[in-house]
């Protein structure tokens, strides 16, 4: 590639040439950089500490649920075990997790910008992240959070502990999250390469629009309704509380405003990922890529009218339900759009079993079982019988957890080159990849049956009758631990060998592949101009190529 | 085989960066076009933070009606019209900013600016005046309200409201101000030019925004019938 050998010895100081990760040296440099790749991969390290964290409690949990009574725990530190799982995963690993990291990191280059629009604003977002992590955190000296992720009022507003401090953490996450959204949404619409119209978008940055949509018009209603319920612990305010006039119901409805757009904040991106990664895999042009793209824009906006099917049972007119319950059916229609086209896709390509290829297709089974299952919960008369046992556990984990997280390795394992300029041990992923399928399906399908035969969540002890099954769930889970950690050794073992990996080394399509592995701090020596789509995979005629290149260049 | 070609792009050759153009844009186009969708999505997302309160303020009037009908009469309508009318006129001093900045009349843009600066002052003097008489006569929110002498029970929820919106609004008013600040320091300095006026022009726009909340605001808690 004639771009790659092109010196340029003007430029903005030494570092602008030089990779990304070199260019600068020191953690002072890290900490104040405005770069998107290095804020990325601040993301990046700070969401895997995090899924770390949670990812322990999670099996504490589990551990727990070995045996019915005590096993490892008293009932009010499972309480907070729980809470503390929940808030972590949900505020500070999955809903940054996508974005946050790889698409801060990715977005640009697939645009074939230097940089965001908003650099600063993109390093507030992180540290703004970093400040609301520390203050979930510290709700552990402050006693603890025990009204589980969702801070229900009227419990929530009486109980003791942190949950002030933890429902501020959220608030002030929420504004890490709309920065993102902001950034990406007017990255998108003036930082793309010239030539590049929308149609020529790669799919990922359709899911990361999608996505920014949904953090931008949700996330203020969960900020005002968490100040809300602050300001009703602090002041008693009343609008919350029953004793004082107010209504818990409310609350709810507030809350899963937010909340249930938030799914689709955690899904949307993971299938953006999933749209990358098949077509490369499949050496095929993606099938009805406007339907994919504009199927991403349908759930976030559909996702806007389906909040209430979480109150079927907390008392709501039997119409109004019946409404919701359709939309909900309704918005399922998107979803499977996505993966039939995905399907058809792969069918009849050229398919090759890399790491990434593997997660994608464990995305496809576990993604296709959680949106399944989410049918059983919007049916009105099912909901009745199944609300709020571990049926919807199951169904919540499959989705927001496995997917989300599959999806997330995925990108990891496909960019990774691109990031660091090494290669991992593909072998080794492979295996990793099939552990974590494997020890997700035996932790969370079991939770399917017993949710079906009436476990309810959220509870410390449990009849006999269903301990088979939670062992089985907690071997699961310790399946699971162990690849997710053989995946996470895989990855940084790469890291000790030298950089070298050739800058497409999947044979992808888009404008990141044409930038070094790793890129340098200003992505691309110069503006990539686009000469084709995306996804085209057709043989090309080499004259046509030879002709348009001159073209431009001279 | 390339999959793509390149141009050079002119950065590299000549290093004309006009003033206020960071790095990563092609021109001062594409930077003010940016930084104005970005500003508008920022606006979006305020709507939706105050809607918030607004929607939970509607319910709990349509459960308490009486309680709010009686509270409201605790405020002065004629202070909520002085300050309504002090927003208007600032708005109006901010275009005539705006307008400044874009034609690089620098003088009226830093006099254009002070005046809202005072003007937003002169707001946040009539609220010192209300909120101390509230303050005076236990007009609180919550469990902190200790009106004597009350008809009607649970006007507390008003106050609630009343300080909560009111309170925000403060707030954000305050931001304002500083924000104004910000600019009338960097149009003494000389950074703004019939070129490059963004920053004024996004400022405007916020400026804009709490000025339109507030003309909700104000018939929602003074004029309550």
């Amino acid at each position: 590639m004639a771009s790659e050998n092109v010196m340029h010895a003007n430029g903005h100081g030494a570092g602008a040439h030089a990779d990304y990760l070199d260019s600068t040296k020191g953690l002072w440099s890290w900490l104040t950089t405005v770069d998107h790749k290095r804020i990325g991969l601040m993301y990046l390290w700070s969401v895997v500490f995090f899924m770390i964290t949670g990812g322990l409690l999670a099996l504490l949990i589990r551990l727990e649920l070995l045996t019915p009574g005590p096993t490892i725990m008293d009932a009010e530190l499972y309480n907070r075990a729980f809470t503390l799982h929940g808030a972590i995963m949900t505020f500070l690993v999955i809903i940054p997790g996508i974005p946050a990291a790889l698409g801060n990191f990715i977005l640009p280059l697939l645009l074939g910008a230097k940089d965001v629009a908003f650099p600063r604003l993109n390093l507030t977002s992180y540290y703004i992240y970093v400040v609301g992590a520390l203050m979930a955190l510290s709700t552990l000296i402050l006693g603890g959070v025990d009204t589980g992720w969702t801070f229900y009022t009227p419990y929530s507003s009486t109980t003791g502990g942190g949950v002030s401090m933890m429902v501020l953490a959220a608030f002030v996450l929420g504004f890490s999250s709309i920065f993102t959204g902001v950034n990406f949404i007017a990255t998108i619409h003036k930082m793309r390469a010239p030539g590049m119209g929308w149609f020529e978008l790669p799919l990922f940055a359709w899911g990361m629009y999608a996505t920014a949509l949904i953090q931008i018009l949700a996330t203020p209603v969960l900020g005002i309704t968490l100040l809300l319920l602050v300001m009703e612990r602090v002041l008693s305010v009343g609008i919350f509380d029953p004793n004082l006039g107010g209504d818990p119901v409310l609350f709810q409805h507030f809350f899963w405003f937010y909340s249930h757009p938030a799914v689709y904040i955690m899904i949307l991106p993971a299938m953006a990922i999933i749209s990358e990664v098949i077509p490369v895999f499949s050496k095929k042009t993606i099938f009805g890529y406007k339907a994919i793209a504009f199927s991403s824009v349908a759930i976030a906006l559909l996702g806007f009218l389906v909040w209430a099917h979480h109150m079927f049972t907390a008392g709501m007119s039997l119409f109004a339900g019946a409404i919701f319950s359709f939309i909900t059916f309704f918005i399922a229609v998107p979803s499977a759009i996505k993966v039939f086209n995905w399907i058809a896709t792969m069918w009849r390509g050229s398919i090759s079993m890399k790491a990434p290829m593997i997660h994608a297709i464990n995305f496809l089974l576990i993604f296709t079982i959680g949106g399944l299952t989410g049918l059983f919960l919007a049916a009105l008369s099912t909901d009745v019988h199944l609300h709020d046992t571990y049926f919807v556990v199951a169904h919540f984990h499959y989705v927001m957890a496995g997917s989300n997280m599959i999806a997330l390795l995925a990108g990891l394992h496909y960019w990774w080159p691109k990031m660091f300029g090494r290669m991992y041990n593909e072998r080794m992923a492979a295996i990793a990849a099939a552990l974590i399928f494997i020890g997700f399906n035996a932790t969370f399908l079991p939770q399917f049956l017993m949710g079906s035969r009436g476990m309810p969540r959220r509870y410390y002890n449990y009849l006999e009758q269903f301990q088979e099954l939670h062992v089985l769930s907690t071997i699961g889970s310790w399946i699971l631990a162990f690849g997710l950690f053989m995946c996470l050794a895989v990855l940084l073992a790469s890291l000790r060998g030298k950089k070298g990996v050739a800058s497409n080394p999947w044979g992808g399509k888009t404008l990141e592949w044409e930038a070094l592995s790793p890129p340098i701090t200003h992505n691309f020596e110069d503006t990539p101009v686009l000469v084709h789509g995306p996804y085209d995979y057709r043989p090309q005629p080499v004259p046509v190529v030879v002709e348009r290149e001159q073209g431009v260049t001279h | 085989m390339s999959q793509s070609t390149t141009v050079p792009s002119q950065d590299h050759h000549e290093h004309a960066h006009p003033p206020g153009l960071q790095h990563h844009f092609i021109d001062m186009r594409q930077q003010f076009e940016a930084s104005k969708i970005g500003m508008w999505l920022f606006l979006v997302t305020e709507v939706l933070l105050f809607g918030g309160l607004f929607v939970g303020y509607g319910i709990m009037h349509s459960k308490h009606p009486e309680a709010f009908i009686a509270a409201h009469t605790h405020l002065d309508w004629r202070l909520g019209a002085l300050n309504t009318i002090v927003l208007l006129v600032s708005s109006f001093t901010m275009v005539m900013g705006v307008w400044a900045a874009q034609t690089g009349q620098k003088k009226k843009l830093i006099g254009y600016l002070t005046t809202t600066f005072l003007l937003a002052g002169a707001f946040m003097v009539v609220k010192y005046i209300e909120y101390s008489h509230k303050f005076h006569e236990g007009l609180l929110p919550g469990k902190f309200y200790a009106h004597q002498g009350d008809t009607v029970p649970g006007q507390f929820m008003f106050f609630s409201f009343y300080f909560m919106m009111t309170g925000l609004h403060g707030i954000h008013v305050l931001l304002g101000m500083v924000a104004i600040a910000w600019l009338i320091w960097r149009a003494q300095k000389g950074h703004f030019s019939s070129q490059y006026y963004g920053p004024v022009d996004m400022v405007g726009l916020y400026w804009h925004l709490v000025d339109l909340i507030w003309i909700y605001l104000f018939p929602l808690m003074y004029l309550l019938t």
